[in-house]
């Protein structure tokens, strides 16, 4: 089962760089003389850079394209001529229009805005230097985490800054329902895609050939991000592959010799969005982004938002990620403008290697005092003593830094200074009342029900765990595997095989939740053990993991940790086993386990509110489909959600406390 | 038998028969008195190659001896004899293009072992009863330490380089024979079979696959099969345009002897002036005039091979045939695995009454490329049509230049190409005047669709010149620490441009994670067009100094490339072969059912691995 391999593969000792603050300058010159200067970037190779128009012909005209074109026809009926057009319309609404005139305003506009949202816009200018030397050797795909609007702005600013080629950003459509915004957008780089597109061929061959056109020739690097939409809850999400296909696949048919993915971690010490993701999370629909929208949103410039932390990781070749992975000359003997479905080998390879690229934005990104805080606070709700708060930060601090996390803490700074200016800058979320750190809870308008209270609680709850989210990326393997000893515990076994067992089994629950590698269970069981045994937790003795007499905090705030998830999920199940009705639709599924949730909390019988968090009920629907205990079916337009209540029941217990039996995990199996 | 009643005439008959038995019974008498054989010796030998190689050519270079290239005591280069147009010529501008292109100073040499020390040579282990039955058969052999060496390697730079220094060969042939035509064959190989003794057949020794590398694991006695002294045009046949010949002629005599009747083959591979007729048939040789004449598999009418199971040969010589799958298709490429070739009924045609060359300059690469395949889609490609990347274009310039004939600059410069980009195409025409006037202007009317400038007969004569040349180049490099070496694939036209990048720069890569101190220099040119694709040949050197194993650093980055080239739709080999050093991808590129398939014809054709060159399979 277990293989031997050591834990070596993840270095905990990664060696970061160091950060300069690029608003330093910018408060010491003229920002204008900033936006105007001369800008000159390098490019990949020398090419001269393509204009907007130029690269649309090329791709009108592509082999590819034409071969869909012609396809679509046949299958229409309708004249190639009018595909083309379309193809043309297509073409219109989605390419950028990078303009240098747009890209000075901008740096103009932001460097004003960011010197008064921002303490600081921290870089890591040997990343810069590493992307600089990436760029000119092989095509550059930049891969930003994406937690807030601002990011992709903020990536265009930072390379403008550097005098980097400006990238060219793949957006989501809905940026262009804001009108004057949107085009602003297109003219600083940014490209526009449809949200679906499902079975649209010709949508789907104009939106690949363009942007492999643009890698193909290397006019600018390319830009996406790979979790596909902002997290709201500050977990990096489950990557998408779409794009991440369109760009290396030009290197397997040769037609580049490498492809570079540059993570690019970016943390932001409070988010811009906070509390209107923690309200989009419970149900309140997103505000259709409009200028109007994005104008009120001045309001927010009055306050401190802290400082930000852009890491540009190491550049990885995809051609030595997929040396020995994939065989190149499966891709000999087809034409290579036709388009393909990707072989098994390569889709492996693409989600491999996008859940590796997710794991290095994780890696840097830089984690706040206040993180450890919000963490702790979650597992204290009725508020704890500020000297109580201060002394098991500090303890988590030096446990976090022993697993590598890559905490940004004052140096010079003494402890209790750290931990109140952290208060300062968050007390929308906390708040020190005498001697008691509890959350804020929102104030009510006028009367209320106990409905709203809640809600306006679980805005609070679910704000603040966005925070403790920001640390889940280090403890979740050692977590895991506490969580796993807890439940041995119970029933007194302690040997590995058996420890393992449950671990896999979290580790399947969970992935929809965090990003854990597929395939890599064994090696994260090892990771957990090494981490353990490390600080002390635990011994590991033949076949036993046991508990040290030191592990004690350290196993419970493991536990602590991920007590909301178990719960959360372990409503879900209870909901399908014993609340949901015969025909229930996925559409009624998530407002139905709300208000299920919602009177479990009002009668008393539950304390967990992230379970109202629609991102946790649709990650734990994900896992019990993937495990089979619920099935969809498609019955007219609707999906229903049939449930194998037995099979939910069982994962409830485990979740619950009991060990998985060997009949449990055969039959996810 | 007759039976008593028969007539006198059937008595007559059968005198007769006794007579001309008894006739045969005397001529082996006198086999012992050395004068056997005598349809084989008749004539003198007419071939340029003599038995004793070693006497006109390098024992551990290119070519031969008396035609050197050396940097003068001006630091001048020179390009020594009298054979080839360059020779006697001092080339002023080729030391800097060396100097700046590898780093290289002619200061600093690396010069090779001046003789063969035969002490370093491996003892011959003969087989003596088979020593012992040769004898009798009056065939001559040598088991002379440097006629064992000479046929103990082909070209490749390990090889060579080995020889340069010093090193000893692991295993070498144990003795050398010599045969006189296709009986003498027949009795070597059934001695051979007789005595379990391993026959290497050896052509011209051009090899660049490891081919004629014994099998350092091979434990019998190794013969190797010099088959250059079986080398007549035994007849011409006028009517059908097709010429008798042995095997063991070269290309060169094979052409000049043709000549003197009017005739010529058109099969001009580079290798022409040593390569061996047989040695083309065994490799699936190609020629630079193929587009008129064809490569070796469409030249060649009938095959005569001598294996340890007997001779093969089909029954007639109708110029197609759907008799199964074409048996000469077996001993095609296969490499001196099967047994000799020995007689090849190959086309021959009549001299060209005009010929031409040409040349036209390209803007870049991609626009050569691109003026090549529509050359090719046209199915009006000349005899010749070669495209040389912008790196050869600069050597060709420099190694020319100050030379009576040159280089007009002029006309590209004044157009705006730029000179690190442009690159140059070298055209041959042949045919009668006209046509070949008529077929010039419609290729430079095409290559001037893609930018292509004319650029002079001159500047293309100067490629094919240069073609004969280069490989004397090497030598010369690794007088000064520096080694290099070529190969050649075949890609559909739509990869070419992708596989001519990658493969420079994954040998680029290669070269700088493995060491190599100076900038490697990587050259390809398309050499020839197919309707679906090319041959594409890639020059490799680098500077070697600081490197404690060159041999080994060029051989993995030599690796790398091929593996490039196999990830990017290119072949394993278009003309070159497979021998040793290929062999490990030969499952990837036929699949092992193929593999199989020829393992399997071997198996019944030479079940005792009596050809024990280990190639191929």
């Amino acid at each position: 089962m277990a293989s031997k391999t050591l834990y070596s593969q993840r270095d905990p000792m990664l060696k970061r760089d160091c950060f300069e603050d690029i608003l330093e300058e910018r408060r010491n010159s003229s920002d204008l003389k900033y936006a105007l200067r001369c800008y000159a970037p390098v490019l990949y190779k020398g090419v001269t850079p393509c204009k907007a128009n130029m690269l649309k012909n090329i791709v009108l005209q592509s082999d590819q394209l034409h071969y869909v074109i012609n396809q679509v026809s046949q299958e229409s009926g309708e004249a190639p001529d009018i595909i083309q057009e379309e193809a043309s319309v297509i073409l219109e609404e989605m390419a950028h229009r990078l303009q240098i005139s747009t890209v000075r305003c901008f740096a103009f506009a932001l460097s004003k805005a960011f010197k008064t949202l921002f303490q600081h816009v921290c870089v890591n200018e040997e990343g810069i230097q590493r992307l600089q030397q990436a760029i000119q050797e092989h095509p550059v795909v930049l891969l930003p985490s994406h937690r807030s609007y601002m990011d992709f702005l903020l990536m265009s600013y930072i390379l403008y800054t550097y005098d980097l080629a400006l990238p060219v950003i793949a957006a989501g459509m809905d940026f262009m329902g804001m009108k004057f915004v949107g085009e602003m957008l297109r003219m600083s780089g940014a490209f526009f895609i449809r949200r679906s597109f499902g079975g649209d061929k010709l949508y789907w061959a104009v939106f690949s050939e363009y942007v492999k056109t643009m890698l193909r020739n290397g006019f600018a690097p390319i830009e996406f991000f790979l979790e596909g939409t902002r997290s709201r809850t500050c977990k990096s999400l489950t990557p998408k592959l779409g794009l991440l296909n369109i760009v290396i696949e030009p290197f397997f048919k040769g037609e580049v010799f490498d492809v570079n993915l540059v993570p690019v971690s970016i943390s932001y010490e409070r988010i811009l969005e906070e509390s209107l993701y923690a309200r989009e999370l419970l149900g309140v629909p997103k505000p259709k982004e409009s200028t109007s929208g994005l104008l009120k949103a001045r309001r927010i410039l009055s306050e401190d938002y802290g400082s930000i932390h852009v890491y540009f990781g190491q550049p990885v070749s995809v051609r030595s990620l997929a040396q020995g992975k994939v065989n190149r000359s499966t891709y000999n003997l087809f034409p290579r403008h036709i388009p393909r479905k990707p072989m098994e080998e390569t889709q492996s390879f693409v989600n491999d290697t996008a859940y590796r690229i997710v794991r290095l934005q994780e890696d840097n990104m830089v984690l706040k005092p206040w993180v450890l805080m919000a963490s702790l606070l979650l597992q204290n709700l009725e508020g704890l003593e500020l000297s109580v708060l201060t002394e098991q930060t500090v303890w988590l601090r030096g446990l976090a830094l022993s697993y590598a996390a890559f905490l940004d803490w004052p140096d010079q700074a003494p402890t209790a200074k750290v931990v109140s200016s952290s208060l300062a800058l968050h007390r929308g979320l906390a708040c020190v009342s005498g001697d008691r750190v509890s959350l804020v809870v929102g104030e009510p308008l006028g009367p209320v029900t106990p409905e709203e209270a809640l809600f306006n609680r679980a805005v609070s709850v679910l704000s603040c765990a966005s925070y403790r989210n920001q640390v889940l990326h280090v403890f979740l393997r050692p977590a895991m595997l506490a969580v796993a000893m807890h439940t041995a515990a119970s029933s007194k076994k302690s040997e590995w095989p058996g420890l393992y067992n449950c671990f896999s089994f979290l580790w399947d629950m969970f992935s929809n939740d965090f990003i854990l590698c597929p395939g890599d269970t064994v090696q994260d069981f090892e990771e957990a053990c090494y981490l353990l045994v490390k600080t002390g937790a635990v011994q590991m003795p033949q076949q036993d993991i046991v508990m040290t007499d030191i592990g004690q905090p350290t196993l419970s705030f493991f536990n602590g940790l991920l007590e909301p998830f178990l719960q959360g999920y372990q409503v879900v199940c209870r909901y399908l086993c014993e609340e949901a009705s015969e025909g229930l639709t996925e559409k009624q599924y998530i407002p139905a386990v709300r208000s299920f949730a919602v009177k479990l909390i009002l009668a008393g019988n539950l304390r967990c509110y992230e379970v109202l968090s629609s991102d946790m009920q649709k990650n734990a629907l994900a896992a019990l489909l993937r495990m089979d205990a619920v099935r969809k079916v498609k019955v007219a337009d609707q999906v229903t959600l049939i449930v194998n209540k037995m099979a939910v029941n069982s994962i409830d217990d485990i979740l619950g406390g009991k060990l998985p039996t060997q009949k449990a995990l055969l039959a996810r199996l | 038998m007759a039976s008593d009643s028969n007539s006198s005439e059937s008595q007559r008959i059968a005198q007769q028969r006794l007579r001309i038995i008894a006739g045969h019974l005397q001529k082996h008498k006198d086999d012992d008195s050395g004068t056997i054989a005598t349809e084989c010796k008749a004539e003198a030998n007419k071939g340029t190659v003599p038995r004793k190689r070693q006497e006109i050519m390098k024992w551990n270079g290119w070519g031969y001896s008396d035609s050197k290239f050396l940097f003068n005591k001006k630091g001048q280069a020179e390009f020594t004899g009298k054979r080839y147009r360059l020779s006697g010529m001092v080339l002023p501008s080729l030391q800097d293009w060396f100097e700046n292109t590898f780093g290289a100073s002619v200061n600093h040499k690396s010069p090779a072992t001046p003789a063969l020390n035969a002490s370093a040579v491996p003892p011959a282990s003969l087989n003596e009863a088979f020593v012992e039955d040769l004898k009798a058969t009056g065939i001559p052999f040598s088991h002379e330490a440097e006629d064992r060496v000479f046929r103990a390697h082909g070209h490749c730079l390990h090889e060579i380089f080995a020889l340069r220094e010093g090193k000893k060969f692991e295993r070498v042939p144990d003795m050398v024979v010599w045969p006189n035509c296709h009986n003498d064959v027949v009795k070597i190989v059934e001695l051979a079979c007789k005595h379990n003794v391993c026959l290497i057949p050896y052509g011209g020794g051009t090899s660049v696959t490891s081919a004629l590398e014994c099998p350092p694991e091979e434990t019998r006695c190794i013969v190797s099969l010099d088959t250059s002294q079986m080398n007549r045009i035994l007849w011409i046949d006028e009517k059908n345009l097709v010429a008798h010949v042995e095997a063991g002629i070269i290309g060169q005599d094979l052409e000049r002897l043709l000549n003197e009747s009017g005739y010529c083959t058109g099969h001009e591979p580079d290798s022409m002036e040593f390569s061996s007729l047989g040695g083309w048939v065994a490799t699936r040789a190609s020629g630079m005039k193929k587009n008129v004449y064809g490569n070796i598999e469409d030249l060649v009418i009938h095959l005569k091979v001598v294996t340890p199971r007997g001779v093969i040969e089909k029954s007639c010589q109708g110029p197609r045939m759907s008799t199964g799958p074409d048996i000469h298709h077996f001993i095609l490429g296969s490499e001196g695995t099967l047994g000799v070739v020995t007689e090849v009924t190959m086309k021959i045609r009549p001299i060209p009454e005009y010929q031409k060359y040409g040349s036209v300059v390209f803007p870049n690469f991609e626009a050569g490329v691109a003026c090549l395949r529509e050359v090719a889609k046209q199915r009006c490609a000349p005899a010749s049509i070669r495209l040389m990347d912008n790196e050869q274009f600069q050597f060709g310039k420099s190694s020319f230049k100050t030379l009576p004939f040159h280089l007009c600059k002029g006309i590209y410069i004044f157009k705006g190409f730029d000179p690190h980009q442009l690159v140059v195409a070298t055209l041959l025409f042949e045919g009668d005047r006209e046509r070949v006037l008529q077929h010039e202007k419609q290729v430079y009317d095409i290559a001037a669709t893609f930018g292509g400038l004319a650029a002079g007969e001159d500047n293309g004569q100067r490629g094919y010149i240069l073609t004969f040349v280069i490989a004397y180049l090497r030598d010369l490099g690794m007088d000064y620490y520096v080694v290099a070496e070529s190969f050649e694939t075949s890609v559909p036209w739509d990869r070419v441009l992708d596989l001519c990048r990658n493969v420079k720069e994954r040998i680029n890569r290669e070269c700088k994670e493995r060491g190599v101190q100076f900038q490697p220099l990587t050259s390809c040119r398309v050499t020839q067009t197919y309707d679906a694709g090319a041959c594409v040949y890639f020059y490799f050197a680098f500077n070697y100094r600081g490197l404690a194993d060159p041999v080994h650093t060029y051989e993995r980055v030599e690796h790398a490339a091929r593996e490039e080239i196999l990830a990017n739709g290119g072949s394993l080999s278009h003309h070159h072969g497979v021998g040793k050093l290929r062999k490990e991808w030969m499952k990837e590129s036929i699949s092992s059912l193929g593999v199989g398939m020829l393992q399997s014809v071997k198996d019944y054709v030479d079940p005792d691995n009596i050809f024990g060159n280990r190639n191929l399979l």
